[in-house]
Protein backbone atom coordinates (compact mmCIF):
# COMPACT_ATOMS: atom_id res chain seq x y z
CA UNK A 1 0.00 0.00 0.00
CA UNK A 2 1.35 3.27 -1.33
CA UNK A 3 1.57 5.99 1.38
CA UNK A 4 -1.11 8.06 0.18
CA UNK A 5 -3.65 5.38 0.27
CA UNK A 6 -2.42 4.54 4.02
CA UNK A 7 -2.51 8.52 4.76
CA UNK A 8 -6.01 8.44 3.58
CA UNK A 9 -8.07 7.15 6.16
CA UNK A 10 -11.04 8.91 7.38
CA UNK A 11 -9.51 8.92 11.42
CA UNK A 12 -5.56 9.51 10.60
CA UNK A 13 -5.16 12.93 9.08
CA UNK A 14 -6.99 14.51 11.60
CA UNK A 15 -5.60 12.87 14.62
CA UNK A 16 -2.21 13.82 13.31
CA UNK A 17 -3.31 17.71 13.07
CA UNK A 18 -4.64 17.52 16.31
CA UNK A 19 -1.59 15.79 17.81
CA UNK A 20 1.11 18.33 15.77
CA UNK A 21 -0.77 21.09 17.70
CA UNK A 22 -1.08 19.71 21.21
CA UNK A 23 3.03 19.26 20.61
CA UNK A 24 3.72 22.50 19.30
CA UNK A 25 1.67 23.76 22.21
CA UNK A 26 3.97 21.76 24.78
CA UNK A 27 6.91 22.61 22.71
CA UNK A 28 6.13 26.49 23.11
CA UNK A 29 5.29 25.97 26.64
CA UNK A 30 7.73 23.88 27.78
CA UNK A 31 10.62 26.54 26.13
CA UNK A 32 9.02 29.03 28.80
CA UNK A 33 9.31 31.62 25.92
CA UNK A 34 5.80 32.99 27.08
CA UNK A 35 4.97 33.11 30.92
CA UNK A 36 3.61 29.94 32.10
CA UNK A 37 1.11 32.35 33.85
CA UNK A 38 -0.35 33.40 30.50
CA UNK A 39 0.04 29.73 28.65
CA UNK A 40 -0.01 26.47 30.99
CA UNK A 41 1.34 23.31 29.54
CA UNK A 42 -0.68 20.84 28.67
CA UNK A 43 -0.15 19.03 31.48
CA UNK A 44 -0.89 21.59 33.92
CA UNK A 45 -4.18 22.26 31.99
CA UNK A 46 -5.10 18.14 32.46
CA UNK A 47 -4.23 18.92 35.98
CA UNK A 48 -6.81 21.84 36.52
CA UNK A 49 -9.07 19.12 34.81
CA UNK A 50 -8.57 16.67 36.91
CA UNK A 51 -9.07 18.73 39.94
CA UNK A 52 -12.25 20.45 38.45
CA UNK A 53 -13.79 16.60 37.54
CA UNK A 54 -12.84 15.28 40.72
CA UNK A 55 -14.50 18.73 42.83
CA UNK A 56 -17.64 17.77 40.94
CA UNK A 57 -17.76 21.13 39.53
CA UNK A 58 -16.56 20.33 36.12
CA UNK A 59 -19.66 17.64 35.33
CA UNK A 60 -22.11 19.87 36.93
CA UNK A 61 -21.30 23.02 34.65
CA UNK A 62 -21.11 20.80 31.80
CA UNK A 63 -24.99 20.10 32.75
CA UNK A 64 -26.00 23.41 33.41
CA UNK A 65 -25.06 24.38 29.77
CA UNK A 66 -25.77 21.32 28.07
CA UNK A 67 -29.18 21.67 30.27
CA UNK A 68 -29.66 25.42 28.63
CA UNK A 69 -28.70 24.40 25.12
CA UNK A 70 -30.91 21.33 25.02
CA UNK A 71 -33.92 23.39 26.10
CA UNK A 72 -33.55 26.76 24.03
CA UNK A 73 -32.47 24.60 21.01
CA UNK A 74 -35.35 21.72 21.35
CA UNK A 75 -37.73 24.90 21.32
CA UNK A 76 -35.96 25.96 18.28
CA UNK A 77 -36.37 22.82 16.43
CA UNK A 78 -40.01 22.44 17.12
CA UNK A 79 -41.27 25.94 15.86
CA UNK A 80 -38.83 26.54 13.11
CA UNK A 81 -39.77 22.78 11.11
CA UNK A 82 -43.84 23.43 10.81
CA UNK A 83 -42.67 27.01 10.51
CA UNK A 84 -39.89 26.26 8.05
CA UNK A 85 -42.44 24.10 5.90
CA UNK A 86 -45.40 26.54 5.72
CA UNK A 87 -43.12 29.51 4.31
CA UNK A 88 -41.50 26.59 1.49
CA UNK A 89 -44.84 25.31 0.36
CA UNK A 90 -47.44 28.42 0.81
CA UNK A 91 -46.30 31.36 -1.28
CA UNK A 92 -48.11 33.76 0.76
CA UNK A 93 -46.91 32.39 4.20
CA UNK A 94 -43.30 32.63 2.64
CA UNK A 95 -44.43 36.71 1.49
CA UNK A 96 -45.80 37.69 4.97
CA UNK A 97 -42.34 36.13 6.99
CA UNK A 98 -39.80 36.44 4.78
CA UNK A 99 -38.86 40.05 4.64
CA UNK A 100 -39.16 40.26 8.89
CA UNK A 101 -37.50 36.54 9.39
CA UNK A 102 -34.57 38.29 6.96
CA UNK A 103 -34.33 41.64 9.30
CA UNK A 104 -34.59 40.14 12.97
CA UNK A 105 -31.55 37.46 11.41
CA UNK A 106 -29.23 40.41 11.10
CA UNK A 107 -30.16 41.11 15.17
CA UNK A 108 -26.97 39.95 16.82
CA UNK A 109 -28.66 37.65 19.15
CA UNK A 110 -26.55 38.48 21.83
CA UNK A 111 -27.64 42.22 21.88
CA UNK A 112 -31.42 41.05 22.77
CA UNK A 113 -29.35 39.57 26.06
CA UNK A 114 -30.46 42.99 28.01
CA UNK A 115 -33.60 43.19 27.32
CA UNK A 116 -33.83 39.70 28.22
CA UNK A 117 -32.44 40.38 31.48
CA UNK A 118 -35.12 42.96 32.15
CA UNK A 119 -37.95 41.15 30.87
CA UNK A 120 -37.02 37.63 32.35
CA UNK A 121 -34.63 37.88 35.12
CA UNK A 122 -31.43 36.78 35.87
CA UNK A 123 -33.08 33.22 35.72
CA UNK A 124 -32.61 30.13 33.54
CA UNK A 125 -35.31 31.36 30.82
CA UNK A 126 -33.60 34.44 29.62
CA UNK A 127 -30.74 32.07 28.80
CA UNK A 128 -33.05 29.32 27.28
CA UNK A 129 -34.59 32.18 25.07
CA UNK A 130 -31.83 33.62 23.86
CA UNK A 131 -30.76 30.42 22.15
CA UNK A 132 -34.24 29.99 20.66
CA UNK A 133 -33.97 33.42 19.07
CA UNK A 134 -29.94 33.27 18.22
CA UNK A 135 -31.26 29.97 16.26
CA UNK A 136 -34.72 29.55 15.29
CA UNK A 137 -34.42 31.94 12.00
CA UNK A 138 -31.44 29.91 10.80
CA UNK A 139 -33.02 27.01 11.45
CA UNK A 140 -36.59 28.56 9.58
CA UNK A 141 -34.96 29.55 6.31
CA UNK A 142 -32.56 26.77 5.57
CA UNK A 143 -35.71 24.58 6.42
CA UNK A 144 -37.82 27.02 4.02
CA UNK A 145 -34.77 26.63 1.43
CA UNK A 146 -35.06 22.63 1.58
CA UNK A 147 -38.68 22.53 1.01
CA UNK A 148 -38.12 25.13 -1.77
CA UNK A 149 -36.67 22.87 -3.50
CA UNK A 150 -38.52 19.55 -3.51
CA UNK A 151 -38.19 18.16 -7.16
CA UNK A 152 -41.54 19.21 -8.98
CA UNK A 153 -42.15 15.93 -10.12
CA UNK A 154 -42.00 14.51 -7.16
CA UNK A 155 -44.99 16.49 -5.88
CA UNK A 156 -47.01 16.14 -8.88
CA UNK A 157 -46.47 12.54 -9.18
CA UNK A 158 -48.22 12.35 -5.19
CA UNK A 159 -50.77 14.59 -6.80
CA UNK A 160 -52.04 12.74 -9.78
CA UNK A 161 -52.03 9.39 -7.41
CA UNK A 162 -54.72 10.98 -5.22
CA UNK A 163 -52.63 13.21 -2.46
CA UNK A 164 -54.01 15.63 -0.93
CA UNK A 165 -52.46 18.51 1.08
CA UNK A 166 -51.44 17.32 4.16
CA UNK A 167 -50.18 13.78 2.94
CA UNK A 168 -47.90 15.85 0.45
CA UNK A 169 -46.58 17.09 3.30
CA UNK A 170 -45.91 14.03 5.47
CA UNK A 171 -45.13 11.73 2.88
CA UNK A 172 -43.05 13.86 -0.07
CA UNK A 173 -41.83 16.82 1.87
CA UNK A 174 -40.64 16.08 5.22
CA UNK A 175 -38.70 12.72 3.98
CA UNK A 176 -37.14 14.93 1.04
CA UNK A 177 -36.16 17.03 3.67
CA UNK A 178 -34.99 15.08 6.36
CA UNK A 179 -31.08 15.06 5.66
CA UNK A 180 -31.14 19.07 4.92
CA UNK A 181 -33.62 19.29 8.14
CA UNK A 182 -30.63 17.61 10.08
CA UNK A 183 -27.70 19.17 8.66
CA UNK A 184 -29.38 22.60 9.07
CA UNK A 185 -29.68 21.38 13.31
CA UNK A 186 -26.25 20.10 12.92
CA UNK A 187 -24.65 23.20 11.57
CA UNK A 188 -26.64 25.95 13.91
CA UNK A 189 -26.34 23.74 16.83
CA UNK A 190 -22.65 25.49 17.07
CA UNK A 191 -24.24 28.98 17.01
CA UNK A 192 -26.48 27.55 20.29
CA UNK A 193 -23.35 26.47 21.81
CA UNK A 194 -21.99 29.71 21.25
CA UNK A 195 -24.62 31.73 22.69
CA UNK A 196 -24.99 29.69 25.77
CA UNK A 197 -21.39 30.53 27.01
CA UNK A 198 -22.23 34.29 26.02
CA UNK A 199 -25.33 34.30 27.99
CA UNK A 200 -22.97 32.59 30.49
CA UNK A 201 -20.37 34.91 30.85
CA UNK A 202 -23.24 37.77 31.10
CA UNK A 203 -25.23 36.32 34.19
CA UNK A 204 -24.98 32.79 35.75
CA UNK A 205 -24.10 30.78 39.00
CA UNK A 206 -22.64 27.60 37.18
CA UNK A 207 -21.87 26.31 33.44
CA UNK A 208 -18.90 25.99 31.41
CA UNK A 209 -18.91 29.91 30.42
CA UNK A 210 -19.12 30.95 34.03
CA UNK A 211 -16.13 28.77 35.16
CA UNK A 212 -14.16 30.71 32.43
CA UNK A 213 -15.32 34.16 33.57
CA UNK A 214 -14.23 33.76 37.09
CA UNK A 215 -11.08 31.95 35.76
CA UNK A 216 -10.70 35.26 34.48
CA UNK A 217 -11.18 36.85 37.25
CA UNK A 218 -8.54 34.75 39.00
CA UNK A 219 -6.08 35.16 36.17
CA UNK A 220 -6.34 30.92 36.00
CA UNK A 221 -5.33 30.13 32.24
CA UNK A 222 -5.49 26.80 33.02
CA UNK A 223 -9.22 26.64 33.87
CA UNK A 224 -9.48 28.75 30.92
CA UNK A 225 -8.13 26.62 29.05
CA UNK A 226 -9.93 23.32 30.31
CA UNK A 227 -13.34 25.31 29.64
CA UNK A 228 -12.84 25.96 25.80
CA UNK A 229 -11.30 22.78 25.61
CA UNK A 230 -14.11 20.95 27.16
CA UNK A 231 -16.87 23.16 25.12
CA UNK A 232 -15.06 21.64 21.85
CA UNK A 233 -15.41 18.09 23.02
CA UNK A 234 -19.21 18.51 24.00
CA UNK A 235 -19.53 20.47 20.49
CA UNK A 236 -17.88 17.85 18.54
CA UNK A 237 -19.81 14.97 19.97
CA UNK A 238 -23.04 16.94 19.40
CA UNK A 239 -22.02 17.02 15.74
CA UNK A 240 -21.28 13.46 15.76
CA UNK A 241 -24.56 12.40 17.26
CA UNK A 242 -26.33 14.08 14.26
CA UNK A 243 -23.92 12.89 11.60
CA UNK A 244 -25.15 9.54 13.42
CA UNK A 245 -28.70 9.96 13.41
CA UNK A 246 -28.38 11.14 9.82
CA UNK A 247 -26.27 7.69 8.78
CA UNK A 248 -29.01 5.71 10.55
CA UNK A 249 -32.21 7.61 9.34
CA UNK A 250 -31.31 8.71 5.84
CA UNK A 251 -29.07 6.30 4.50
CA UNK A 252 -30.65 7.02 1.26
CA UNK A 253 -29.20 10.80 0.81
CA UNK A 254 -25.49 9.98 1.85
CA UNK B 1 -63.46 5.91 -20.14
CA UNK B 2 -63.70 9.28 -22.46
CA UNK B 3 -61.56 12.09 -22.22
CA UNK B 4 -62.57 15.04 -24.22
CA UNK B 5 -60.05 18.34 -25.21
CA UNK B 6 -62.52 21.02 -26.45
CA UNK B 7 -61.30 24.48 -27.65
CA UNK B 8 -58.50 24.73 -25.16
CA UNK B 9 -56.29 27.22 -25.31
CA UNK B 10 -53.42 28.42 -22.19
CA UNK B 11 -51.35 31.25 -21.95
CA UNK B 12 -48.67 32.04 -19.48
CA UNK B 13 -47.70 35.23 -17.83
CA UNK B 14 -50.03 38.24 -17.31
CA UNK B 15 -51.01 41.38 -19.64
CA UNK B 16 -47.89 42.33 -21.92
CA UNK B 17 -46.00 39.71 -20.83
CA UNK B 18 -48.39 37.35 -21.13
CA UNK B 19 -47.66 34.49 -24.48
CA UNK B 20 -50.26 32.34 -25.62
CA UNK B 21 -48.77 28.43 -25.44
CA UNK B 22 -52.09 26.63 -26.99
CA UNK B 23 -54.55 28.12 -28.85
CA UNK B 24 -57.41 25.79 -29.73
CA UNK B 25 -56.71 22.34 -28.76
CA UNK B 26 -59.03 19.46 -29.58
CA UNK B 27 -58.62 15.93 -28.87
CA UNK B 28 -60.41 12.78 -27.60
CA UNK B 29 -59.34 9.63 -26.34
CA UNK B 30 -61.20 6.48 -25.91
CA UNK B 31 -61.07 3.67 -23.54
CA UNK B 32 -58.68 1.29 -24.64
CA UNK B 33 -57.09 3.54 -27.41
CA UNK B 34 -53.44 4.32 -27.48
CA UNK B 35 -52.91 8.26 -28.61
CA UNK B 36 -49.82 10.23 -29.12
CA UNK B 37 -48.92 13.37 -29.33
CA UNK B 38 -45.79 14.71 -31.48
CA UNK B 39 -44.47 18.03 -31.75
CA UNK B 40 -41.14 19.28 -31.74
CA UNK B 41 -39.86 21.42 -27.86
CA UNK B 42 -42.09 24.56 -27.62
CA UNK B 43 -44.87 23.24 -29.00
CA UNK B 44 -46.55 23.12 -25.75
CA UNK B 45 -47.48 18.97 -26.09
CA UNK B 46 -46.40 18.64 -22.39
CA UNK B 47 -48.35 21.65 -21.28
CA UNK B 48 -51.48 19.56 -22.81
CA UNK B 49 -50.53 16.51 -20.71
CA UNK B 50 -50.48 19.02 -17.80
CA UNK B 51 -53.56 20.25 -18.51
CA UNK B 52 -55.13 16.75 -18.79
CA UNK B 53 -53.45 15.52 -15.15
CA UNK B 54 -55.02 19.03 -13.82
CA UNK B 55 -52.00 20.30 -13.00
CA UNK B 56 -52.49 23.65 -15.22
CA UNK B 57 -55.78 25.29 -15.79
CA UNK B 58 -57.02 26.09 -19.33
CA UNK B 59 -57.13 29.79 -20.71
CA UNK B 60 -60.26 28.92 -22.16
CA UNK B 61 -61.89 25.68 -23.34
CA UNK B 62 -62.87 22.61 -21.73
CA UNK B 63 -61.27 19.59 -20.58
CA UNK B 64 -63.98 16.64 -19.52
CA UNK B 65 -63.21 12.78 -17.98
CA UNK B 66 -66.42 10.72 -18.40
CA UNK B 67 -68.28 14.32 -18.39
CA UNK B 68 -67.12 15.50 -15.86
CA UNK B 69 -65.09 18.36 -15.97
CA UNK B 70 -61.33 18.11 -14.87
CA UNK B 71 -60.75 20.90 -11.97
CA UNK B 72 -57.39 19.55 -10.29
CA UNK B 73 -54.94 16.20 -10.51
CA UNK B 74 -56.53 13.32 -9.35
CA UNK B 75 -56.05 9.85 -9.18
CA UNK B 76 -57.87 8.84 -12.56
CA UNK B 77 -54.83 10.29 -14.52
CA UNK B 78 -52.10 8.47 -13.73
CA UNK B 79 -49.08 10.34 -14.86
CA UNK B 80 -45.04 9.10 -15.66
CA UNK B 81 -42.74 11.36 -15.65
CA UNK B 82 -39.47 11.91 -18.05
CA UNK B 83 -37.44 11.46 -14.68
CA UNK B 84 -36.38 12.01 -11.31
CA UNK B 85 -40.19 10.71 -10.56
CA UNK B 86 -39.19 8.38 -7.89
CA UNK B 87 -38.92 8.40 -4.31
CA UNK B 88 -35.01 7.95 -3.54
CA UNK B 89 -35.91 6.94 -0.07
CA UNK B 90 -38.53 4.42 -0.66
CA UNK B 91 -37.26 0.89 -2.06
CA UNK B 92 -39.05 0.02 -5.53
CA UNK B 93 -41.84 -1.94 -4.10
CA UNK B 94 -42.32 1.11 -1.52
CA UNK B 95 -42.27 3.47 -4.33
CA UNK B 96 -44.45 0.92 -6.43
CA UNK B 97 -47.01 0.98 -3.70
CA UNK B 98 -46.77 4.65 -2.64
CA UNK B 99 -49.78 5.83 -4.74
CA UNK B 100 -52.03 2.48 -2.90
CA UNK B 101 -51.21 3.70 0.36
CA UNK B 102 -52.06 7.32 -0.60
CA UNK B 103 -55.76 6.04 -1.36
CA UNK B 104 -55.67 4.12 1.64
CA UNK B 105 -55.56 0.44 0.38
CA UNK B 106 -55.59 -2.49 2.90
CA UNK B 107 -52.50 -3.77 3.98
CA UNK B 108 -53.21 -7.02 1.52
CA UNK B 109 -54.35 -5.53 -1.46
CA UNK B 110 -51.25 -3.57 -0.98
CA UNK B 111 -49.13 -6.07 -0.95
CA UNK B 112 -50.72 -8.20 -3.73
CA UNK B 113 -50.55 -5.80 -6.46
CA UNK B 114 -47.24 -4.58 -5.49
CA UNK B 115 -45.94 -8.11 -6.27
CA UNK B 116 -48.31 -8.18 -9.03
CA UNK B 117 -47.33 -4.75 -10.97
CA UNK B 118 -43.30 -5.19 -10.49
CA UNK B 119 -43.63 -8.67 -11.59
CA UNK B 120 -45.82 -6.67 -14.80
CA UNK B 121 -42.59 -5.20 -15.22
CA UNK B 122 -40.59 -7.37 -14.93
CA UNK B 123 -38.53 -6.42 -11.97
CA UNK B 124 -39.90 -8.53 -9.02
CA UNK B 125 -36.74 -9.25 -8.14
CA UNK B 126 -35.45 -5.91 -7.35
CA UNK B 127 -38.66 -5.04 -5.14
CA UNK B 128 -36.13 -3.87 -2.22
CA UNK B 129 -33.90 -2.10 -4.46
CA UNK B 130 -33.30 2.03 -3.86
CA UNK B 131 -34.00 4.04 -7.21
CA UNK B 132 -30.49 5.11 -7.38
CA UNK B 133 -29.35 1.21 -7.56
CA UNK B 134 -31.71 0.92 -10.48
CA UNK B 135 -30.70 1.94 -14.09
CA UNK B 136 -32.57 4.50 -16.24
CA UNK B 137 -34.80 2.12 -17.72
CA UNK B 138 -35.20 0.27 -14.71
CA UNK B 139 -36.15 3.24 -13.08
CA UNK B 140 -38.83 3.96 -15.59
CA UNK B 141 -40.05 0.45 -15.36
CA UNK B 142 -41.03 1.12 -11.50
CA UNK B 143 -42.78 4.69 -12.29
CA UNK B 144 -44.88 2.51 -15.02
CA UNK B 145 -45.79 0.44 -12.50
CA UNK B 146 -46.14 2.80 -9.43
CA UNK B 147 -48.46 4.38 -11.80
CA UNK B 148 -50.36 1.84 -13.12
CA UNK B 149 -51.51 0.36 -9.71
CA UNK B 150 -52.83 3.66 -8.31
CA UNK B 151 -54.93 2.00 -10.70
CA UNK B 152 -55.98 5.30 -13.21
CA UNK B 153 -58.25 5.23 -16.35
CA UNK B 154 -55.99 7.18 -18.54
CA UNK B 155 -52.25 6.97 -18.35
CA UNK B 156 -50.34 10.12 -19.22
CA UNK B 157 -46.97 9.31 -20.66
CA UNK B 158 -44.78 12.42 -20.60
CA UNK B 159 -41.38 11.45 -22.79
CA UNK B 160 -41.41 8.66 -20.58
CA UNK B 161 -38.53 7.55 -22.52
CA UNK B 162 -36.52 10.81 -23.75
CA UNK B 163 -33.70 10.32 -21.14
CA UNK B 164 -32.35 6.73 -22.13
CA UNK B 165 -30.23 5.31 -24.30
CA UNK B 166 -31.14 4.50 -27.85
CA UNK B 167 -30.81 0.93 -26.89
CA UNK B 168 -32.97 0.53 -24.00
CA UNK B 169 -35.14 3.29 -25.23
CA UNK B 170 -36.08 0.47 -28.31
CA UNK B 171 -36.64 -2.24 -25.53
CA UNK B 172 -38.81 -0.07 -23.45
CA UNK B 173 -40.85 0.99 -26.57
CA UNK B 174 -41.22 -2.92 -27.08
CA UNK B 175 -42.25 -3.48 -23.12
CA UNK B 176 -44.68 -0.39 -22.72
CA UNK B 177 -46.76 -1.69 -26.23
CA UNK B 178 -47.12 -5.60 -25.06
CA UNK B 179 -48.29 -3.92 -21.65
CA UNK B 180 -50.93 -1.54 -23.66
CA UNK B 181 -51.75 -5.14 -25.57
CA UNK B 182 -52.06 -7.27 -22.87
CA UNK B 183 -53.44 -5.03 -19.77
CA UNK B 184 -55.61 -2.88 -22.03
CA UNK B 185 -55.04 0.54 -20.61
CA UNK B 186 -55.56 4.02 -21.97
CA UNK B 187 -52.61 5.74 -22.64
CA UNK B 188 -51.99 9.07 -23.99
CA UNK B 189 -47.89 9.41 -25.06
CA UNK B 190 -45.81 12.91 -25.33
CA UNK B 191 -42.73 12.59 -27.61
CA UNK B 192 -40.79 14.42 -30.08
CA UNK B 193 -39.63 10.84 -31.60
CA UNK B 194 -41.90 10.36 -34.36
CA UNK B 195 -40.78 6.56 -34.46
CA UNK B 196 -42.06 5.70 -30.90
CA UNK B 197 -45.45 7.02 -31.65
CA UNK B 198 -46.04 5.78 -34.93
CA UNK B 199 -44.53 1.74 -33.22
CA UNK B 200 -47.19 2.19 -31.01
CA UNK B 201 -50.54 4.38 -30.89
CA UNK B 202 -53.08 4.02 -33.55
CA UNK B 203 -53.92 7.39 -33.46
CA UNK B 204 -51.13 10.68 -33.44
CA UNK B 205 -51.32 14.05 -33.26
CA UNK B 206 -48.97 16.45 -34.76
CA UNK B 207 -48.20 19.87 -33.17
CA UNK B 208 -46.76 22.61 -34.36
CA UNK B 209 -45.02 25.42 -32.00
CA UNK B 210 -45.73 29.00 -31.88
CA UNK B 211 -48.45 29.11 -30.31
CA UNK B 212 -48.99 25.24 -30.16
CA UNK B 213 -51.46 23.70 -32.02
CA UNK B 214 -52.78 20.61 -33.78
CA UNK B 215 -52.06 20.73 -37.48
CA UNK B 216 -52.52 17.10 -38.49
CA UNK B 217 -53.97 13.43 -36.82
CA UNK B 218 -53.35 10.12 -38.43
CA UNK B 219 -54.47 7.00 -38.18
CA UNK B 220 -51.73 4.32 -38.10
CA UNK B 221 -53.25 1.11 -38.68
CA UNK B 222 -50.19 -0.65 -38.67
CA UNK B 223 -49.45 -4.60 -38.28
CA UNK B 224 -47.79 -4.40 -34.90
CA UNK B 225 -46.98 -8.30 -33.74
CA UNK B 226 -43.53 -7.45 -34.87
CA UNK B 227 -42.15 -3.88 -33.94
CA UNK B 228 -38.61 -4.62 -34.36
CA UNK B 229 -39.44 -6.00 -37.83
CA UNK B 230 -41.68 -2.78 -38.29
CA UNK B 231 -39.47 -0.44 -37.85
CA UNK B 232 -37.66 -1.45 -40.92
CA UNK B 233 -40.97 -1.98 -43.24
CA UNK B 234 -41.50 0.75 -46.11
CA UNK B 235 -45.02 1.39 -45.10
CA UNK B 236 -43.91 2.38 -41.93
CA UNK B 237 -40.68 4.06 -43.34
CA UNK B 238 -43.03 6.15 -45.78
CA UNK B 239 -45.41 7.03 -43.25
CA UNK B 240 -43.07 8.60 -41.03
CA UNK B 241 -40.76 10.39 -43.47
CA UNK B 242 -43.69 12.08 -44.49
CA UNK B 243 -44.87 12.89 -40.90
CA UNK B 244 -41.41 14.12 -40.34
CA UNK B 245 -41.43 16.19 -43.96
CA UNK B 246 -44.90 17.93 -42.29
CA UNK B 247 -42.59 18.11 -38.78
CA UNK B 248 -39.55 19.92 -40.73
CA UNK B 249 -41.57 22.10 -42.68
CA UNK B 250 -43.24 23.46 -39.47
CA UNK B 251 -39.72 24.45 -37.54
CA UNK B 252 -38.28 25.57 -40.45
CA UNK B 253 -40.77 28.09 -41.47
CA UNK B 254 -39.00 30.76 -40.49
CA UNK B 255 -35.61 29.75 -41.26
CA UNK B 256 -36.87 28.76 -45.05
CA UNK B 257 -38.60 32.15 -45.31
CA UNK B 258 -35.75 33.80 -44.48
CA UNK B 259 -33.63 31.85 -46.75
CA UNK B 260 -36.22 32.35 -49.55
CA UNK B 261 -36.01 36.01 -49.02
CA UNK B 262 -32.44 36.19 -48.88
CA UNK B 263 -32.68 34.16 -52.44
CA UNK B 264 -34.78 36.80 -53.85
CA UNK B 265 -32.23 39.22 -53.23
CA UNK B 266 -29.59 37.90 -54.47
CA UNK B 267 -31.28 36.76 -57.31
CA UNK B 268 -32.72 40.26 -58.20
CA UNK B 269 -28.76 42.13 -57.99
CA UNK B 270 -27.32 39.63 -59.92
CA UNK B 271 -29.89 40.22 -62.59
CA UNK B 272 -29.79 44.13 -62.44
Amino acid sequence: MSLRRQLDQPWLLGLVGIFSLLLLWQLVAASRVVDPLFLPSPAEVLAAGAEQAQEGILVNDALASIGRVLGGYALSILVSLPLGIAMGSNRLVCQLLEPLLGLIRYMPAPAFIPLLIIYFGLGELPKVLLIFIGTLFFNTLMIMDAVKFVPRELLESALTMGGRGLQIITKVVAPFIAPQVLDAYRINMAAAWNLVIVAELVAANEGLGKRISLAQRFLRTDEIFVGLIVIGLIGLLIDLGFRLLMRRTCRWAI
Amino acid sequence: MHLSVKGVSKSFGKGRDSKLVLEDINLEINSGEFVALVGSSGSGKSTVMRLIAGLEQPSSGTIHMDDRPVRGPGPDRGMVFQKYSLYPWLSAADNVAFGMRLQGRNKRDVKERTAYFLEVVGLQDSASRFPRQLSGGMQQRVAIARALAADPKVMLLDEPFGALDLQIRESMQEFLYQLWERSGLTALLITHDLEEALLMAQKVHIMAPGPGRIVRTVAATLDRSNLSALRMERSFLELREDLAGCLRGLDQEPAVLAARSLASTTGSSSSG
